[in-house]
């Protein structure tokens, strides 16, 4: 299994010389959503996970020189601007990725490697960057599909909004870490009518909501394929083997993060002020 | 439903040092001062169960006393703290502990640690300390029970017992049993060497601890020992190594400082240095709450008395037993065994008292950080709501308003659904946050942000009803959302949803009320707020606003339709002055006057405020009550009256004498110990007695010592237990009462049980500190708290009031008020009207009428008749400069015969224009006089002499009626046509002061003497008069000389320069501050009649029809050195300053000879332009840079009386002729011309219509793209021509002794504002708008200046 992940990164990276690849590389990096709920602790493939991690930490590298060379051709100005996006999504993905999982832990819900509490950085040392690295690339992409779409986004344009939306994003991973339900199809069930909530209140568009379930899927998929490999290890897969809240949360993610991309591609210069 | 939660949460808080705990405890530990005594108090006295809290108080006002014992705190925890890996290690199964069953993580863990990886080389592991910092506020409670009739509680709870706290459920995780020993070598002897105090002591705990151990009860139910019923502890935690020599790892958990040395009395014997073995294991840097030597020792460490430095010779200790199980039978033997063994007489603690102890869960700064986040978050969310707020005065107050307004209707919803019986089960803090941004500011912003984008010029109430009509159905929309939102929400049946829910809709609802009547109010003051200071300082305002938005609402955008009939609105004379006002109002009046409401609301206040802190229980009361009872001669407590409870005790622990004394030995270094004998401590009671050598060690039990517990730190029993992978979070433990142990010991058991190193050590010295000092300092340390809390409240008070108040709100009116309380209508009855009513401030100091007024928004000039020129502050009214007219004195004769005139009409005055018009009414009365229509003006007509009219007839009456009217003309200038030069020259010659101060003004000067027709025939006789002039005024003096002699005929003000033109011809520079001439110039031979002074330009137009181009030099570059005040809106350049150094020249760069063919009658300069209007019926525009004449408008078939050009480059002239022109400036066409019965007086336009007066006193106003009159106003007689524009729609004429203000849109009479009491026949003449909403108006001798306060409130 490690071998067909390896594999398929690795026809990524070849190919990911065009757009398309491209587009969907960042997706499979963004299935690092997944840290916020996904995580392992098989000690016996730590191997495994230490090499998945390199491959990661390459995969991004290759990722970020793609992205500054992709548009290279085009003006210095954009290109500067877009880097410049691309970081602070990435600051804001790491950064949302390193909080969520506090939130993970406290719950338990998640069986990290042991020293995970000690050395919350560095066991999964890998996981804030690569959902930064998504962040950044969901964070992009939703500005650039409004534009190839004609469909500029004109709902709700401001910093304020923005905020408004992250905040209801960490509140929907808050109820999904603290809502004792028994029914788990219940949760799933609340968890998914919050998130087309957010998208209703925040987005309202349809390539947003595209995005946001390619999204939520392909990373679903993926963390599923972590964890059949033992990278990760859910304590209680509860849904269908699947922790049944993670496509809401990966969603609502997806939205949040185009809704932060889109503001700063139309504001520019405005940093989030948020952590 | 998840079972290891508790586990995972007390792990991480136990094990690190806790000294950042410690140090916030610090911080709070005076604030708290009574708290636990009280406590402890109130247990005593009532016997019944009690929950109370227990504060760590006694001990964290320990940690400062420890570096005064002068122990070495040394800079690291290195001793406690394991090494880097054994952290790491210890930390891995913490973790893994956490989330395990505390026993089975222990079991498990070495199974686990073969297989661990190691950690990833980046890994800091244990790096991360303050991830796991405990955070203070989560002390424990504790709840006391009776020793006698103590059975376990079930774990059901049982609904009767009401004071039993919730948690106290099942049974607890051990039950504590300490043994309380003290013990002294006594008598002391002088030979005994400072170990000795403690070595022997020690050692007793030996052999305790064996009959502990061995202690076995046995009776019926069978033979019971401690093995049977203690704690097994079956292993240390993992990475505690250091601790594992210390501390037992297997079998009972049973502490005592034997544990120092295994339990072994041969190691302690052996031991050279007991507190260096003591020491070793304390963690160095700061202390912790609950280090080793605390733990076994079961005392604080300074109670303990192990030191060189033991003054009392007692020392103290515990054993602790850690029972798992409650024996009452096994316990009650065990104490009596050791009563009876070490017995205690003196010992009056009680032993009926079992205090169960819960432990909440600590929360570490890691499970903080997510919540952090949030909050990061909401303040973003905050920060960029209100960012956008603008367009109002206070972005601050408005956002702060904002902010309270959704706080204030989350607290509401709580409180709501409290009441209505909601228990809120949710942590408030988390889902705080997200309430918030589900009520959001999304309304208050849109509200703000529409009422502020409707027309500023409307009255408040009325730009908050468009703002909220304009608003309200997005509004609606919105709430109706987001509460649909929240129900479907409720219906997902989730209870903590649902609660959010409910929180959430009741949130809503009780906000968008709060919206409605809290924040559109404050809105408003704001917006209010907002009017008054703009008016002040005039923005562009209207330039700055956005696009009005076309709403239903907005018809005032919209010119009003044309009116097919032109209606006249006649000007009603109000009987407002003789208004009686009614009884009712009078009171009123009165209470609003003395603030009798204010001041009884706060009397009332000071006094229950009194009340209640007097009648506080833990008040000011029983503290006084406490400090005279003390101080009270008689010296018992009782005495006072007091009941019992509110004794000293809760305040002054320890109360109880004996151990007053005890803790108080008098520091006598010498003992005599031979009076002592063995069993003196049978009679301890007789011990303290003052005859008694108070060196003796003396073994006393106080109250403090029977729940000595309570001096640890709280979290003492957490770590205790946490060594061996207990967690006491959200569980409780019970601690039995103590068992007290007293121990004497011979001086000969003490040497015995020496160390052959002990006498080495050398004789301590004498410690400084006292208890006294200490108890001192605490109070010191209180004082100065509440000190600094004071200066901070004091503070930000005072921010707040900086930050809401701007530097002078509020001032203006009041002053104003108070001051010409006098002038105002209703006077009489003692109470001026409020600021809201529009009060003229009347600026007095001319002696005579005034004839010339300039403003520059910010400084006022004026000249009287008598050349006086006074200077003033246009926004207080202050007189800043007087430049004198030395050379003469006022003649008030010709004064009070020209006010004779103006009792005939005032129209007499109506010339006096300012710097525009001027004479064209004159010279309009000489064609009304021929058409015969106003038979009243015939007579006052010719008083002001005609001039600039070439029409035989009018030139004919005015030297017929001239003569007819000699008071007036006794300095009878050029008036006669003939000779004039002569006559000029014999005027100045013969009257000669006083002569010229005759000369009509300035103002009148174009129709006063030198007629520009006389000086067309004879202009070398007018030159030779004005060089006769210039001869004298060069003999005088310099040249700066001031020209006494010759009348100002014009004035004008830019900056702090006045410039003023005189009849002499000569132009002079004043500074308007110093009331310094500054420069003159006098190449001009023919009177100024009209200046114009624009940015370095002075412009001239002289009675010769020349035009004079003057550029103002000053050695510095024209002086963009500061710009006073805002930026004027439309023609207001900005002003530049002249500072007092610079010199100033003023050079004649142009002169334009035959500008006009005949005299120019009107001069303005706007927007670079400068445009003359003239007796020969044509406009000139001249540029104002070359001078250089751009067009010539030929459209009138009359002289142009009146010119208005404003920086948007809009002409309109009107003239002789009745008609009014409209120009295209850039192109020099005529666009539209309107009609007016008589001459035209003066023209203003605005956007959307066009303003005239004329001679016929009807203001008209014409629809300025039809040329429609829409309506016109009847004015009274003579006050025509003064009237002016205050912002688009509020127009101000003057009157009779007033100024009425008028909507332009409507026509409608908004207010008329009585300049002052004495206002019969004294018309307003000149009206000045400035540009701080204030009018000027000229009112007899008097200046009138006129605030509108807020021109929204006009139809109030």
């Amino acid at each position: 299994m490690n071998r067909s992940v390896g594999f398929y990164l690795d026809q990524a990276l070849k190919t990911s010389g065009d757009q398309a690849q491209t587009c969907q590389m960042p997706r499979l990096e963004d299935h690092c959503w997944s840290c916020s709920c996904a995580s392992s602790a098989e000690t016996k493939h730590s191997s495994g996970a230490n090499w998945l991690a390199s491959k990661a930490e390459e995969m991004m590298s290759i990722i970020t020189s793609v992205l500054s060379n992709a548009y290279g051709s085009l003006h210095d100005v954009r290109t500067a601007n877009l880097i410049r996006r691309g970081l602070v999504l990435f600051t804001v993905g790491a950064s949302l990725a390193l909080v969520l999982n506090l939130l993970q832990i406290q719950r338990n819900v998640t069986l990290f490697p042991e020293e995970v509490m000690t050395t919350l950085f560095s066991s999964a040392w890998w996981i804030p960057p690569c959902c930064g690295t998504g962040a950044a690339v969901v964070g992009l992409l939703y500005p650039c599909l409004d534009s190839h779409l004609g469909e500029p986004h004109k709902f709700k344009r401001e910093w304020a909004s923005v905020m408004r939306c992250i905040a209801v994003f960490v509140g929907i991973n808050h109820a999904s870490v603290k809502l004792n339900i028994d029914n788990t199809v219940q949760l799933s069930l609340t968890l998914a009518a919050l998130s087309l909530g957010l998208w209703w209140t925040f987005d309202r568009s349809r390539s947003g909501l595209g995005l946001g379930i390619t999204t939520a899927f392909l990373a679903t998929v993926f963390t599923q394929l972590l964890v059949y490999n033992g990278v990760y290890q859910y304590t209680s897969p509860d849904f269908l083997y699947v922790r049944s809240w993670l496509p809401c949360i990966f969603f609502s993610g997806g939205v949040t993060v185009g809704n932060i991309g889109r503001q700063l591609a139309m504001g520019g210069v405005e940093k989030p002020h948020m952590d | 439903m998840f079972p290891l939660l508790p586990g995972g949460r007390a792990k991480q808080s136990h094990t690190l040092p806790e000294s950042r705990g410690e140090h916030y405890v610090n911080h709070k530990a005076p604030l708290k001062l009574k708290k636990p005594s009280a406590a402890a108090f109130r247990a005593h006295k009532q016997p019944r169960a009690r929950e109370i809290t227990w504060c760590p108080v006694s001990r964290s006002l320990d940690a400062p006393r420890r570096t005064v014992l002068g122990r070495a705190v040394l800079p690291n925890g290195r001793e406690l703290t394991p090494r880097q890996d054994d952290a790491a290690r210890a930390a891995k199964r913490e973790d893994l502990g956490g989330l395990l069953p505390p026993r089975a993580a222990v079991r498990l863990l070495p199974t686990h640690t073969s297989s661990y990886s190691p950690p990833p080389a980046s890994s800091p592991a244990g790096s991360y300390p303050l991830l796991r910092l405990p955070l203070p506020g989560t002390g424990p409670v504790e709840f006391t029970t009776g020793v006698r009739d103590y059975s376990v509680p079930s774990h059901e709870p049982q609904g009767d017992l009401g004071e039993r706290p919730d948690w106290y459920r099942g049974p607890p995780v051990a039950y504590i049993q300490q043994v309380l020993v003290k013990a002294a070598v006594s008598p002391w002897d002088s030979s005994l060497v400072p170990v000795d105090v403690f070595r022997s002591p020690l050692g007793r705990a030996f052999s305790l601890l064996e009959e502990i151990r061995n202690h076995v009860h046995s009776d019926s139910s069978g033979i019971r020992s401690l093995e049977t019923l203690c704690l097994q502890v079956t292993d240390l935690f993992p990475g505690l190594r250091r601790m594992q020599s210390v501390l037992p790892e297997h079998g009972c958990l049973l502490v005592s400082p034997g544990n120092y040395w295994q339990n072994q009395r041969e190691l302690f014997d052996s031991d050279p240095d007991l507190l260096k073995t003591i020491q070793k294991h304390e963690p160095k840097g700061l202390h912790t709450s609950a280090t080793l030597r605390d733990l076994l020792f079961g005392v604080p460490g300074k109670y303990t008395g192990v030191s060189h430095y033991n003054r009392k010779r007692v020392v103290t200790y515990t054993i602790t037993v850690v029972l798992s199980s409650y024996d009452a039978r096994f316990l009650g033997s065990l104490r009596a065994r050791l009563k009876q063994l070490h017995p205690s007489a003196n010992c009056s603690l009680r032993d009926d008292h079992m205090v169960h102890v819960h432990f909440k869960e600590e929360i570490g700064i890691a499970e903080l950080i997510p919540l952090v986040t949030t909050y990061i978050i909401l303040f973003a969310y905050i920060y960029f709501s209100t960012r956008k707020i603008d367009m109002v005065k206070s972005k601050w107050g408005l956002a702060l308003a904002a902010v309270v307004t959704v706080l204030s209707s989350l607290l509401m919803s709580v409180g709501l659904c409290t009441l209505f019986g909601l228990t809120p089960t949710l942590n408030g803090g988390e889902i705080f946050p997200y309430l918030v941004v589900v009520i959001g500011l999304e309304n208050v912003l849109v509200l703000t942000k529409s009422v502020v984008s409707t027309p500023v010029d409307l009255e408040v109430k009325l730009r908050i009803a468009q703002g909220l009509s304009n608003e309200s159905w997005s509004i609606m929309k919105n709430m109706a959302t987001e509460l649909c939102i929240i129900l479907i929400g409720y219906f997902t049946l989730v209870p903590a949803i649902q609660e959010f829910c409910l929180f959430a809709v009741v949130g809503l609802v009780s906000d968008f009320f709060l919206q409605m009547f809290f924040f559109t109010t404050v809105l408003s003051i704001d917006i209010r707020r907002m009017e008054l200071a703009d008016l002040n300082r005039r923005l562009p305002a209207e330039a700055g606003l956005p696009p009005p938005k076309p709403g239903p609402l907005r018809p005032r955008e919209v010119p009003p339709p044309p009116r097919p009939s032109p209606h006249t609105i006649t000007l009603q004379t109000p009987a407002f002055r003789n208004l009686r006002v009614p009884k009712r109002l009078r009171v009123v009046y009165f209470l609003a006057r003395t603030r009798l409401a204010q001041r009884i609301i706060m009397v009332g206040t000071v006094i229950w405020i009194g009340i209640l802190v007097y009648t506080d229980p833990a008040g000011i009361r029983t503290y006084l009550a406490a400090q005279v009872s003390e101080q009270s001669p008689l010296g018992d407590p009782g005495g006072g009256g007091l009941p019992p409870h509110l004794g000293v005790a809760p305040v002054f622990r320890g109360g109880d004498p004996t151990s007053t004394l005890s803790i108080h030995p008098p520091p006598d270094p010498t003992p005599l110990p031979e009076n002592q004998s063995q069993g003196h401590h049978g009679s301890a009671r007789a011990g303290p007695l003052p005859q008694a050598p108070p060196a003796v060690p003396q073994i006393t039990w106080g109250a403090e010592d029977e729940e000595g517990w309570r001096r640890l730190s709280f979290r003492h029993w957490p770590s205790l237990f946490s060594y061996y992978n207990i967690t006491l979070a959200k569980r409780y433990i019970s601690i039995l009462p103590v068992i007290p142990v007293t121990v004497h010991l011979s001086p000969q058991e003490a040497i015995e049980a020496r160390h052959p190193q002990d006498t080495r050590y050398p004789p301590p010295p004498i410690p400084k500190v006292t208890a006294d000092l200490q108890t001192d300092l605490t109070l010191y340390k209180v004082a100065a708290l509440g000190l600094a809390a004071g200066v901070l409240l004091v503070l930000l008070l005072f921010c707040l009031y900086r930050v809401l108040c701007p530097r002078n709100y509020g001032q203006n009116g009041v002053a104003h008020g108070r001051r010409r309380r006098g002038d105002l209508p209703c006077d009489d009855y003692g109470y001026s009207p409020p600021v809201s009513e529009i009060s003229p401030l009347l600026l007095r100091g001319h002696s005579m009428d005034i004839e010339c007024l300039a403003s520059d928004g910010m400084l006022l000039a004026s000249c009287c008749l008598a050349g006086q020129i006074r200077v003033w502050d246009a926004q207080t009214g202050d007189c800043l400069t007087v430049i004198p007219n030395h050379g003469r004195c006022s003649s008030s004769g010709c004064w009070e015969q020209r006010d004779g005139w103006d009792g005939v009409g005032g129209a007499a005055d109506s010339d006096c224009l300012g710097s525009e018009g001027r004479g064209s009414s004159v010279s309009a009365d000489g064609l009304s006089e021929e058409e015969g229509g106003y038979p009243l003006r015939r007579r006052s007509a010719p008083a002001r002499p005609t001039l600039f009219t070439d029409q035989p007839i009018s030139r004919r009456s005015s030297p017929t009626n001239f003569t007819s009217q000699p008071p007036r003309t006794s300095p009878p200038p050029p008036r006669t046509g003939f000779d004039f030069g002569g006559l000029v020259e014999r005027a100045y010659m013969e009257h000669e002061p006083p002569s010229t101060s005759t000369y009509p003004s300035p103002s009148s000067a174009s129709s006063s003497p030198p007629s520009g027709a006389q000086l067309q025939r004879t202009p070398s006789m007018g030159d030779a008069a004005a060089y006769l002039n210039q001869e004298r005024a060069s003999a005088a003096g310099t040249q700066a000389t001031p020209d006494w002699e010759s009348s100002v005929w014009a004035l004008e003000l830019r900056g702090n320069l006045i410039v003023a033109g005189r009849s002499s011809g000569k132009l002079e520079l004043w500074d308007a501050v110093e009331g310094s001439l500054r420069c003159s110039n006098e190449d001009g031979l023919s009177g100024i009649t009209a200046l114009a002074f624009l940015n370095n330009r002075i412009v001239a137009a002289r009675l010769n029809g020349s035009l004079d181009f003057f550029t103002v030099e000053i050695n510095k570059p024209l002086c963009l050195l500061q710009y006073r005040g805002a930026p004027g809106r439309g023609s207001m350049p900005p002003s530049p300053c002249y500072s007092s150094e610079d010199v100033i020249s003023c050079q004649l760069t142009r002169s334009v000879q035959c500008a006009h063919q005949k005299p120019i009658t009107v001069l303005r300069a706007a927007a670079g332009r400068v445009v003359t209007g003239s007796q020969d019926h044509t406009v000139r525009i001249y540029r104002l840079e070359d001078s250089c004449c751009l067009f010539t408008l030929q459209g009138h078939s009359g002289g142009i009386t009146a010119i208005y050009i404003d920086q948007t480059m809009v002409l309109a002239s009107g003239g002789q002729d009745g008609a009014i022109c409209l120009w295209d400036v850039l192109t020099g066409s005529l666009s539209h011309v309107y009609g007016h019965r008589g001459d035209v007086t003066r023209s203003v336009c605005t956007t959307t219509c066009v303003i005239s007066s004329g001679l016929d006193d009807l203001i008209c106003v014409w629809d300025r793209s039809t040329g429609i009159k829409l309506y016109s106003i009847q004015q009274e007689v003579g006050c025509g021509a003064s009237l002016g524009v205050i912002s688009e729609s509020l127009l101000v004429t003057g009157g009779q002794g007033c100024v009425s203000f008028w909507d332009l849109n409507y026509g409608d009479l908004l207010q008329t504002v009585y300049l002052g009491q004495s206002s019969d026949g004294q018309g307003v003449r000149q009206l000045l708008v400035l540009d701080n909403a204030a009018i000027v108006c000229d009112f007899g001798s008097e200046l009138s200046l006129v605030y509108v306060p807020s021109v929204l409130e006009k139809l109030d």
